[in-house]
Order: structure tokens, then sequence, then C-alpha cells
């Protein structure tokens, strides 16, 4: 892999772009690999990356049935941040937020990766308590964070309303520092370049439609171009992954549903940092490009359609104007949705499964971008030793019949 | 008169400037047709690399002439000129340029372009990795288009739902008759378009129908329309999104021609309209063609220099040259010479043109140079010249010597791109017609069809025959009419066309990687080489090349370069553009007010305020609130200066010694009928109500599946078969859900029927030693007595002449009645109740005591002390579970889970500070070893915590693992300032430990 870097661009710049590598190959795909991931988001690139550095296993394939990144990792607003109520989320959402600090460097490509802080406000007195009761949580966990006045608020965001007289007014916020945004393709993009310089077949345009077991053990998978043979298989399809499951006979206790994201168009920097409201319900941060990026809560029904309906956005849209009384005059550019699989307790799957050699990696919902280094670190672990990786261990799939979930509704705010 | 202002063309003047500068337009006239006719080349400096822009277009599809209007709070960003309508007084200004558009220090920017390929932000400012967020703080001040306000919206915008038989998008000619047809069979028709008039593309032709110049046609065909009371003519509308089951969107700008900020009513409105049938008559875009710097002003499209020309007046330049690969644009050739101006000559890249129109702009005397390519235009503000060579037949080639022409405006047309946006958002994919060159609709997905140029029918008379028989078709499936054609045929003069080329990139003299650039994406500076580039790299799916170049992401959604950039990676992918595949459009057609899109629920309106009968009392008596879900609660009652604290020992003490009134109202209420209501109920609840007989209460709690606490409340027997159940305040819509969900999904058999009642009662709670007294000087029909009327008993009687129910549950521990009358009843009762306790000074109190008290009994607030992942044996609430009852309560199977059994649960206890005078922080957590190291090892946190007056030391009550069984351990809060409270783990009941207060 040639490395990236002001000096390659000039370099390339002279002459004329003509001689830059490919960011990966397109292989034709082998008749067998030791692991098999099914999925080319944000989770399974990682994932792929991550046991080829870390594992040393390179006879890798991630099977992608439309285009890298495509599927929630395109769609999604890219909000970052640990602040999360209990310890097994909080531990892995913050080994995720330390692997974002050095991402770009890690990967050679500039994920963008911005510290520019969350802000999650509080409009009521058991807002704010469970504000001061995660905060506390996170500070014993080490993780950054404090509890801010409506003043200090409206420092960090200017255009902020914090006038006593709103229907719901901000009595007070969690502030973290570390949180903030990144650039979603890169991520994909990145992890991507990284996996197939280790040797990692991606292909794509491929869609897997079956898993061939034998024996209670899984032998590969079938594909929209033929079988595939594979020791392990590993499943990171996010909305996708009941459907996946059922292919293995599994029924995972996921949900899938749209949930919408829209833009302004871009303007001035206006807002230079995340600000998510769970009360008034809808969450903002600007982009780099300059547009506000905007989402808030799923629509109420299940399905595999990535489109919602229209009055969650204006929902949303109320919210935010709630919030940002300024932004009523700015415009709408687009407006879109994905498909999210949300579990009972909003936290994920990272699981062995019945059929040996299966794996299951999904269940992040609403939320699961910011966790992509992470999950992939641990997912990746999990596969190459049949056994979870420490911080996974709570994640597993048995939590639903144990009763142990890690519930993280409502303490977290918006789940994003 | 305006130097390009052509004489023919008049009316009254309008003022108006542009980046401080005073020009004159005339009436009619748009921001970018005002600006051509003043002769304004530059309007905007492009993203990435400032350069100079002009306008491109005439409409929606608009990529360069983006401006900021106004200033001050109404300030709108980021509009296109070519959709602002003039008005007197006008302010506008460009959106890009530093110190000004016209001397722009980042142009030097553009200077560096090629060390900022496609993606270069990818690849660089990683090191050293500090200074990223210093790189970033540049990158964002140089992106961004116009500035948002920094006051709130002086406007307001308002929705409408609306139903109708036929909803048609667009009103050209294929729209216009639709609509008509429609109309005659009875139908209810709307028709809605962007523009500020109806016609479409006839506006700015010279064509005639059925005998008449096109523009006195479309008046009369209007006034037609506007006769019938079935048909509602939306101009200046714009259908924005088309969703699931036939809803869209309409965006109606009501005053935005007239004034920055709406004179008078609501600024914009959106139609919400639930349409039976669409016609979807959006019409096409040009293409321009991609050749090098070809984003000069004084580039245009060629139906937009005749829109200018024919519509406007306007003749923005005098030396043109037209470009074209289609005989479409010969129009504007004609246009042109009519006004006077010189047509220099007609490029084609065509090797043998030979139709009609071709042989009528020759018999001009005009130069037409067939096989030819205008491969760059020259100039810096303003085209110079155009450089033409001989191409090869199949476009991809320069095969002969270039040649200059002295030239200021080049009109460029690559053929047109049918509008087929709406139809994309239905999901339908878009199919690729080398007919057309271009994509058509796909196959419809909603009660939907396409009428004239949308659906790649180019002339008139095809698009006048498909919209009357889409407007009769559409009509028909809604039940009007019999599908026949009123008008069946329209007699059109127009030139026959031949085949166009099919030419997205023309060829340079140099490779596409080192020509000047050739750009796809105006808005966002995409090149061709940019997407070769991509390609290069490895990027092959459309939507790759679009993310990693950003074509297709600007204000314009990629309505003039999608099509062009598409073709151009087919090409270097070297597959069909079919394979290559397309790119779904989403809303919004063209951007949408946010203001519009929230309408009326903002501010105060954002969500109801729900007030109690008593709220003007509470009010008057200056009480501080607390929003509980949608209510506004009491949250204490402040005397004069007092504090909170205060306030509440005060307000705490009255009720502990004498009586006190506390506003029970918001509580939810939910009358249960039916033969299977105390089954139900018993489902509901982990305790029986099967035999809990009339005039009797019980306090019940419901679980989720998961065994988790999930509401908690009284449950009266009203009568047979009848029950009153309350719920918490802010669980009340949640539990009303909840149960009709068990009702309708799962139990249907059971004959039971909920209705919520919360506002029709009113609730005044008596409490405190006194509170007998009070009551029985207001209620003497009921007998008083602990033994006629204990605890957890309920009566009917007369309470101050009014009809009440009383029940005696309590929730501070006290002798309680709670009194409940009709809605409208309240503030009657509470003032007869306030009144009567008077000798007793009976004191009103807000939510805030209310939690002390109920906290100094150690009774719990759902959502307070339980957070979704507490079963009732973790509250210390074994009791309230019914192991026997019959049936099989929601929740009761995973109350047996390993989890759920688990010694070291997280438990119920109460907290007493070492320091009496020390109160907890609410939601601190709670550690064994406070001199441990971070991460700590967390055992429980503070749910609830006061300082207690009657008690006279603080209390808390906590979550601790384990905490059942830890009684008088010392327990360890570590606070932010870095102070550690220490703390005894206590029974969680403090007060009245035997309960006998309030069975008294
Ligand atoms: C609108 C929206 C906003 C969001 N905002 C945030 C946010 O602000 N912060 C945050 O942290 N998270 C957010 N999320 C959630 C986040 O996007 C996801 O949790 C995360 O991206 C999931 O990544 P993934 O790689 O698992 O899934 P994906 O990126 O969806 O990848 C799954 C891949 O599996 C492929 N696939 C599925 N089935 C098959 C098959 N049979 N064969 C082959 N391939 C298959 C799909 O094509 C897809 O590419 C948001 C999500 C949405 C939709």
């Amino acid at each position: 892999m040639k490395k990236y870097s002001a000096f390659s661009l000039l370099k390339n710049a002279l002459s004329y772009h003509e001689n830059w590598q490919k960011v990966w190959r397109s292989p034709t795909p082998k008749k067998e690999y030791d692991v098999i991931v099914v999925g080319g988001g944000g989770h399974g690139l990682a994932t792929a990356y991550y046991l080829a550095k870390v594992h040393g296993i390179t006879n890798i394939a991630v099977i992608e049935k439309g285009y890298l990144g495509g599927g929630n990792t395109a769609r999604n607003t890219t909000i970052i941040r640990s602040n999360y109520l209990w310890d097994e989320a909080a531990q892995l959402y913050d080994l995720s937020l330390k692997l974002w600090e050095g991402l770009s460097q890690e990967l050679n490509y500039n994920v963008m990766f911005s510290q520019r802080g969350v802000l999650n406000l509080g409009h009521n007195l058991q807002d704010m308590r469970d504000i001061e009761r995660r905060v506390n949580a996170n500070r014993l966990n080490g993780i950054d964070g404090e509890v801010v006045s409506p003043q200090r608020i409206k420092e960090i965001a200017p255009l902020i309303n914090i006038s006593r007289d709103s229907r719901y007014p901000i009595l007070g916020a969690s502030w973290q520092p570390r949180g903030g945004t990144a650039r979603h393709d890169a991520v994909a993009w990145g992890y991507a370049r990284g996996a197939d310089a280790l040797g990692v077949d991606l292909i794509q345009q491929t869609e897997v439609t079956g898993i061939r077991r034998k024996d209670g053990a899984v032998v590969g998978v079938e594909t929209s171009n033929g079988f595939i043979g594979a020791r392990k298989v590993a499943c990171v399809t996010a909305g996708n992954s009941g459907v996946v499951a059922a292919m293995a006979g599994l029924r995972l206790p996921v949900e899938s549903r749209p949930l919408q994201a829209l833009v302004s168009e871009p303007v001035k920097p206006c807002l230079d940092t995340v600000v998510m409201s769970n009360a008034v319900h809808g969450y903002i941060s600007q982009s780099d490009k300059g547009d506000l990026v905007i989402g808030a809560g799923v629509d109420s029904y299940n399905g595999y359609g990535q489109r919602g309906s229209f009055h969650v956005v204006e929902h949303t849209i109320q919210a935010i104007c709630e919030l940002f009384p300024a932004f009523s005059r700015v415009r709408m550019n687009r407006q879109w949705g994905g498909v999210v699989d949300t579990c009972p307790d909003a936290c994920p799957i990272i699981s062995k499964t019945s059929v040996q050699g299966l794996y299951f990696n999904c269940g992040w919902g609403t939320g699961g971008f910011k966790a992509t280094p992470g999950s992939g670190y641990v997912f990746a672990d999990t596969v190459a030793n049949d056994r979870p990786h420490p911080l996974a261990a709570a994640f597993n799939l048995d939590r639903f019949n144990s009763g142990a979930l890690i519930d993280e509704h409502g303490a977290a705010g918006v789940a994003h | 008169m305006s130097r390009n202002r052509l004489e023919s063309h008049t009316g009254a003047t309008l003022d108006f400037t542009f980046n401080g500068k005073a020009y004159q337009g005339i009436v009619g006239d748009t921001l970018a047709s005002a600006l051509l006719a003043n002769g304004v080349d530059v309007v905007g400096r492009s993203f990435k690399y400032a350069r100079p822009r002009g306008i491109f277009g005439h409409g929606a599809e608009e990529p360069n002439a983006i401006i900021q209007l106004g200033a001050g709070a109404a300030t709108i960003p980021n509009l296109k000129a070519t959709q602002v309508e003039l008005y007197q007084g006008l302010e506008a200004s460009s959106v890009n340029g530093w110190p000004s558009v016209d001397f722009d220090v980042m142009g030097i920017i553009g200077a560096f372009g090629r060390l900022m390929p496609p993606g270069f932000y990818y690849k660089t400012f990683m090191y050293p990795k500090k200074l990223w967020m210093t790189y970033e703080h540049f990158i964002r001040k140089a992106a961004g288009l116009g500035a948002t306000p920094v006051e709130a919206d002086p406007d307001s915008y308002d929705k409408l739902n609306q139903h109708c038989d036929v909803l048609v998008v667009g009103a050209g000619p294929a729209g216009l008759v639709a609509a008509r047809e429609a109309a005659r069979t009875g139908a209810r028709v709307i028709i809605a378009d962007e523009q500020s008039e109806f016609g479409g593309s006839l506006l700015a032709s010279k064509q005639t129908i059925d005998g008449r110049i096109a523009t006195d046609w479309i008046a009369s065909l209007v006034a037609e329309l506007a006769a019938y009371k079935n048909v509602q003519l939306l101009p200046r509308s714009t259908v924005f999104g088309y969703y699931d089951h036939n809803f869209l969107t309409i965006l109606e700008r009501r005053t935005d021609h007239l004034a920055l900020s709406a004179p008078s009513g609501t600024r914009q409105r959106i139609h919400r309209v639930r349409a039976a049938q669409v016609v979807l008559a959006t019409g096409a875009f040009e293409r321009p063609l991609v050749f090098a710097h070809n984003d000069i002003p004084g580039v245009m499209l060629a139906s937009s220099v005749s829109t200018y020309v024919n519509r406007y007046g306007v003749a923005p330049g005098n030396k043109l040259v037209v470009f074209t690969t289609n005989d479409n644009a010969y129009q504007t050739a004609l246009d042109w010479h009519q006004t006077g101006r010189q047509v220099v000559a007609v490029v084609d890249s065509r090797t043998n043109p030979s139709g009609e129109i071709v042989d009528a702009v020759k018999a001009l005397g005009i130069e037409v140079l067939v096989g030819h390519g205008l491969i760059e235009a020259r100039g810096k503000k303003r085209v110079k010249a155009a450089l033409v060579a001989p191409i090869n037949e199949s476009g991809t080639q320069v095969v002969g010597a270039v040649r200059y022409l002295d030239s200021d405006l080049i009109a460029c047309s690559g053929g047109w791109s049918p509008a087929i946006h709406l139809s994309s958002h239905t999901g339908a994919k878009p199919v690729w017609d080398p007919n057309i060159v271009g994509f058509r609709p796909g196959a419809s997905k909603q009660q939907e069809r396409s009428a004239g140029a949308c659906r790649g029918t180019f002339d008139l008379a095809g698009c006048l025959a498909e919209g009357a028989s889409a407007g009769a078709e559409a009509a028909k499936l809604s039940g009007r009419g019999d599908g026949g054609l009123q008008f069946p045929g329209f007699s059109v003069e127009e030139y026959s066309e031949q085949p166009q080329q099919a030419l997205f990139l023309v060829p340079h003299t140099q490779s596409t990687s080192r020509a000047p650039s050739q750009f796809v994406d105006f808005q966002l500076d995409v090149s061709a080489s940019g997407i070769e580039l991509a390609v290069r790299e490895g990027f092959e799916s459309v939507e790759h090349v679009k993310r990693y170049t950003a074509l297709g992401f600007g204000t314009d959604q990629g309505k003039l370069g999608n099509i062009n950039g598409m073709a151009i990676l087919a090409n270097a992918l070297d597959q069909s553009i079919a394979e290559t595949g397309t790119t779904i459009f989403r809303p919004s057609y063209t951007p949408t007010t946010f203001g519009a899109i929230a309408g009326r629920d903002v501010n105060h309106l954002f969500d109801p305020e729900r007030y109690t009968a008593m709220h003007r009392w509470h009010q008057q008596q200056g009480a501080e609130f607390e929003d509980v879900g949608q209510w506004k609660r009491p949250w204490y009652f402040p005397q004069s200066g007092e504090s909170l604290q205060k306030a509440v020992n005060r307000e705490g003490l009255a009720v502990r010694n004498s009586v006190g009134i506390l506003d029970a109202s918001t509580l939810g209420k939910i009358d249960i009928q039916g033969p299977d209501a105390a089954e139900f109920i018993t489902r509901m609840y982990t305790n029986s109500y099967l035999k809990l007989a009339p005039g009797k209460c019980r306090y019940g709690v419901m679980l989720k599946e998961d065994g988790m606490i999930f509401d908690d409340g009284v449950c009266a027997c009203l009568a047979d078969n009848h029950y009153l159940m309350f719920t918490t305040t802010g669980g009340a819509a949640g539990v009303l859900a909840w149960l009709e969900l068990w009702q309708q999904t799962e139990w249907p058999e059971l004959q039971v029927y909920f209705t919520s009642v919360t506002d029709h009662w009113t609730t005044a709670t008596v409490t405190g030693p006194n509170a007998r007294k009070v009551i029985a000087k207001v209620c003497n029909d009921i007998e008083l007595s602990n033994e006629a009327f204990g605890f957890m008993d309920w009566r009917d009687g007369t309470v101050a002449g009014v009809k009440a129910r009383i029940f005696r549950i309590s929730f501070t521990g006290e002798l309680s009645y709670e009194v409940n009358v009709p809605a409208h009843y309240g503030r009657h009762i509470w003032e007869a109740l306030i009144a009567a306790g008077e000798e007793f000074n009976i004191t009103p109190y807000g939510t805030e005591t209310m939690h002390v008290l109920r906290a100094e009994k150690g009774f719990i607030i759902v959502g307070q002390d339980t957070d979704g992942s507490m079963t009732p044996a973790d509250m210390n609430m074994d009791w309230v579970v019914g192991k026997n009852k019959a049936f099989s309560f929601i929740g009761k199977r995973s109350l047996q889970r390993s989890d759920t059994v688990r010694e070291n649960r997280k438990q119920l206890v109460g907290l007493k500070t070492l320091k009496g005078s020390d109160v907890l922080p609410e939601g601190a957590q709670v550690v064994f070893d406070a001199k441990q190291k971070i991460p700590m090892s967390m055992q429980g946190h503070v749910t609830s915590s006061y300082y207690s007056a009657s008690l006279g030391h603080s209390i808390a009550l906590a979550v601790v693992k384990g905490g059942h069984s830890r009684l008088g351990q010392v327990v360890y809060c570590p606070l932010a300032d870095g102070r550690s409270i220490a703390a005894e783990i206590v029974s969680s009941v403090f007060y009245d430990p035997k309960g006998e207060r309030q069975h008294v």
C-alpha cells in the first residue's frame, strides 16, 4: 500500500493524478476462506481489518450485496460519543472512542474524526437526574464529561435558545468534549483499503443467500454468484440481520425499522458541536461542508424499505426549530432513511451462536456508527478465538434468556 | 434602460441592490433576469476553487447563482437567483467571495486546484495528529454557502391537509391539459407549479397552438381551469416530496414575491395532500455540455438563453455561439437572431444535421459548423472566445485544427434529461433510454403516471396528447369520467426533429486529466477528470464515485450534472450507462424551508401545555411550576422570598403536623369496564383484582415482559365489572396504549373497554392528621370514621355541594382523602377545601414536597427510583407480586430468569449521610471504597435525595448491589468536586416505619 501524505499529493499532482494506486482490488472470490465476513459496512470492514491486522488471519473475504459502506454506514449522522450509562456499554464505546482518536493515522486515511464535543440536553428535573447519574458514572469509569449550565451551553452553541419561556426550557446538559463526528464514507473506505492491503478480498455486488451447515457447523455461504466455502462466517449485516440469521435457522431478538435523517443546504459555520435532546427529540450538528445534519427517532413500524414517513420529519424539524429558532429560515436539502436493527435493551449483539463457526454482530440500532472501530476490534477477537472478547461478553445472545439486559433506553438520551 | 434589456420588453421598474450596488429591474423579472439585464456577470464563487461563476440556467436547475437575500432576522440563505422574484427594494448578495465576488482572495486557491483533486482531504491533514482540528477549522470556514440568521424567525407558517382525486404536478403544456381533462369529469383536481406563472416551457416559446400564440393559449386555459369549482390552482407551489400511499407534500410560497418577510399572514404553507391519482408533468432539464472551462460566466444553457430573451426580454450578451448535439438548440440561434444581436456560429457535434430547423438557421446566413466541438471557453470573468475544432464522429477526439471564435456568450445543449425526481421518490427505478439519451421514469410504484417531457416526450404535440390522456386516465381511476378525451387533438406547428447525438464529454486536444477543468457539477467543482480519477483509484460503483467526488450533492441535487457524470463514469468503466445504473433522487425536489415543515408546532404550540382546573389559583398564589410530561404542575408555593428548600420544609411540616392539600389531578385515570375487566386487570398488574369488591382500592405494579417495573398506581373497583385505574402522570398515555395493545393483539377474547378519563376529573388530596376534620366540614353524606371508611376504601358522596368520589389512599403516609370531582368543579372544590381547612392552616404543597414526603415513607416513584431494570423484588416490594394467581401476569415468567433471581442485584435501600446536614446529590454513584482508583467499581446510585424537615436530617433512596443484606454498612458517593460523602445503608422507610399514621 502506497502511503498517503501531503507529499504524495504533491507528487501525484505533478503527474496530473494519473498514477494513483487503486484503493482496493476487485478480486474474484476464492473457493474457500478461513473467515467470511457477511456485510461490507463499517463494522464488517473493521472486523476484517482487525482479523488480519491483530490476529494475522488474512484468508478472508468480505461479501457485500451492494457497494462497500452503502448501508447504514453511508446513511448515518455520524455522531460519536462514549458517555453511555452502564459499565458494559460505556467500556465498549470508550474503547471505540480511543480507537477513533488514532484511526486516521492507523489507517493512513483521514476519517476526519472531529472532536467537537457532544451536548445531551436536559429539559425537566428527571432529565437532569438522569444526566447527573450518567455523568457521574462516566467520570468514575474514566470517561470525560461534565454537567453544564444553560449559560455554558449558550457559550458552546451560541444560537441555541435557553430562554426559560420556551415550552421545554433547557435546564442543563451533559457535555462530552471528546465526542464529535467523523466522515462516514472515509471510515468504510479507510478500513476497506487497509484490509485489502493486508490481503482481504473485498467482494461487492454479491449477496449471501444461504448459510450452508454440516453437522451443526458452518461450511460456507451460498451467494448470488455461487457457493463459497468458509470455516467461519461472521455476519455483520445491520438491518438485514434477522434475514441472514433465518438462513441459519436462527431467530434474533432484533426488530428492523426505518430511521430517517436529513440535511439542510450548506451554510457558513454556525454550530460547532453536536447537540442532542431526548425530551424535545432531535439532534443536530454541522458537517465540514456546512450542512446541518439532523435526525431524531425511528419510525414506529417494522420494515426493510429504506424510507420513512413525513410526519417524523416534521416532528424532527419542529424540535430543531424549538432548540434553534434561527434555523427556521434554513432549508431542507435532502432527506433519507436507513433500516436499523434494534434490540429490546438498545444494546448490540456480539456473539457466538448455536451454530459452530457462525457469529453475529448486530443490533447496533440507531447508534452503531460510533462503535465501528471498537465493534470490529472485539468481534475480530471473538471470531479469531471462538470465545467472546472480555468487552463483548456482556453482549452475548444468551442475555435475552438470562435477563441480563443492559438497558440503555432513556438513560442515554437519544440513542445515536 | 439596462444594457441587456430588449427594447420590445417594457414594464414598471423595480429598484434592487446586489452586493450593495443599486440596479433596476422590471415587474416580472427574477433576480437572475434582472442581473443579466444589468450586465452583471459574476454572481458567485465556486465552493472549492473559488472560481468566478455566472448565471447558468433559469430555474430550479441553477447551480451557480446562489444568493443571500436581505439581512437581519429575516435574511434567507442560499436562494437561487433564478427562482427569486424581484420586488421593490430587494437586497441580495453573493454567498461567497472575500473581499468581493469580483476579487476573491480565495481565488488564489483555485490556482492550486490541482492539489485538490477529489478526496484530497482523505489523503492529507493527518499529520501531525493534533493539528487536524486546526486544519478543519479552516476547511469549515471555507465551506458553506450563505449564512443563517442569528435571530428567531419573524414569520409564521401554516399547514393544510387536503384530499383530491387528481393531483397534477407541473403546469406546462402536459400538466395544463391533464388538469383540464380531469377537471371536466368533475374530479377534484389540484394543479401545482413551482413557478409564479403557469405555462412551463411555453412561457418562453414562440410556438402556436390551435392557431394561437402560446402565451395566449395558456391564459385562456388557465382562465378555464380557474372557473372550475373543483379545481385548485397552486402557482409558486413546489411538490417537494412523494411518499408512500400517494401522500405528497407541497410548499406554497405565499409572500416571498412581495417582501423578505410576510407583509401579513403566513409566509409559506405546506399542503399535505393525499391524492387518489397523480399526474407527473414536471418537464425536463436541458443538459449542459462538458467542455474545458465551461464554467466561465457567459456559458449558459441554450434554453435559458432563449428563456431570458423570449420571456424576460433580456439578451445576456452580444456575440452568441450555440453549441449543440441536437436540433432543439437551433431555436436559440433563431431567438437570438431576432434580438438583432450577432449569432457567431452554431457548433453542432453531429456530422450531418439536415433538419428543417437547421435549414432555417442556415437560411439566415448563420454559420453552422458541423462535426465540430466547442472544446474550450476562454476568458476570466466573462467568456471572451470559444475554441472550436472538428471532432470525430463518435465525439471522442479532436481531429482538426482549433479555431477561435470571438464571442461573449455560449449557449450549450447536450439534450434533455426528464425531471424524474418525484417518480424516483416513490422508489421507481429509472430506466435508461438511448433513444432520448436520458432516463425515463421507472415502472410506477404508486398511483401515478408521467406525461410529457418528464416521460421523455419532447415534442409539443406529443406532450399535449400525453397530458390529455394522462388526465383522463387519472380521473377515471379515481372514479370520475370514462377515460375518454374531451379534447382529442391539438394543432401545433413545430419543426420535426432528427436524432441527437449522445455526447457527455467534449474531447479536448489534451487528455482529460491534463486539459483545463471540464466541469460536470458546477456547484461542487466536480470535473470530468475528477470522475476519471475516482475510477482510476478503484471506485467503481456510481454511489462511490458520487460520494468520492461529491457529484450531485449540491443544492441543485445534480439536476444538471448527474447524467453527464454518470455517462463519463460509464465510459471510464467501459460499461453502458444502463449497467452503471442510476442514482436515487430524494426529497426535497428543491430545498424546503424548515419553518414551513415545522408549521405552527413551535414555541408554545410545540407541545400542548396541560393545566389542571386549579392552574389559575396556583398562579395567583405565586407557585413555581414543573413540567411533568405535558402537564404544568405546581412544584412549590414560595411565600414572599422563600427559597425552594424553605418552602418545602414549611409545606412538609404542615402535612406532618396538621394538614396539606395537593393538586393530584394530573395522575392518569383510565376507566375500565366489561365482563372481563377484573381478569384483564389481574393479568396486567402483578397482584390480583378478582376479589376486589366495589368500594375498595388496591395498589398495583405493572411490569413489561422482561419483568421490569413499568408503571404503578391504585386501581379502584367502582362497581361490578367497572374499575378506575390510576397511573403515574407521565405514564398515562403509555399505560393506555399498553392495555390496548394486549387486549387487541393478544387477548381479543376478553371483553373489556378502556377510556381515558384523566381530564374528566379533578383531584384534590387532603392529607395530614387533621384531614378528616377538614373533609367533615364540607361533606356530610359520608360516614368518615375509620371503621366506616377505612384505608384503601373509596366512597361516593357530596363535597361542598358537588358529587364526588373520595379515595382513602395515601402517598404521604398520613391520613389522606383524595377528593375527585368532575373537572369543571375543580376550582370550586379546591377553594372550598382551602376555606374549610383555614382553621387548621391547611397548606397547599407542590410536587417537591410530595416527593420528600413519599421518600420519608420509602414509597418509590417509577421512573425516578426505577429505570427499566428494576423488579418488584429489587424495590423490596415482593408483597405486591401475587405468586399464586391463576393466570400468569405480564412479566411473571421473566421474574424467574437466572439474572432476575440473582443475588447481588441492585436493590432499593435508604441512605443516611453520616453528617445529617449533607444532602447527597441525586444521581451520585455509590462505591464501597472511596479510595480506589478510576475506573471505580460502582455499586449503585442515589435515586432520590432530600433534606427532611420532619426528621431533621437528610434522607436518600438508592439502589445498591445486594443492598437488602447490607443494612448498616457505610458506602461512599464520590462527587465531581473531589469530595466523597459517606452514608450508612438503612431501611428505605424513614418515617413511621409501622405505617400507622395512614390508618387512623
Ligand atoms: C439515519 C441514521 C442515522 C444514524 N445516526 C447515527 C449516529 O449519529 N451515530 C451513530 O453512532 N450511529 C448512527 N446510526 C446507526 C449506524 O448507522 C449503524 O449502527 C452502523 O452504521 C451500522 O454499521 P454496520 O456496518 O453494522 O451496518 P451497515 O453499514 O448497514 O452494513 C451492513 C451491510 O450488510 C450488507 N448486507 C446485508 N445483507 C446482506 C447479504 N445477505 N449479503 C451480503 N451483504 C449483506 C448491507 O448491504 C450493508 O452494506 C444511524 C443510522 C441511521 C439509519
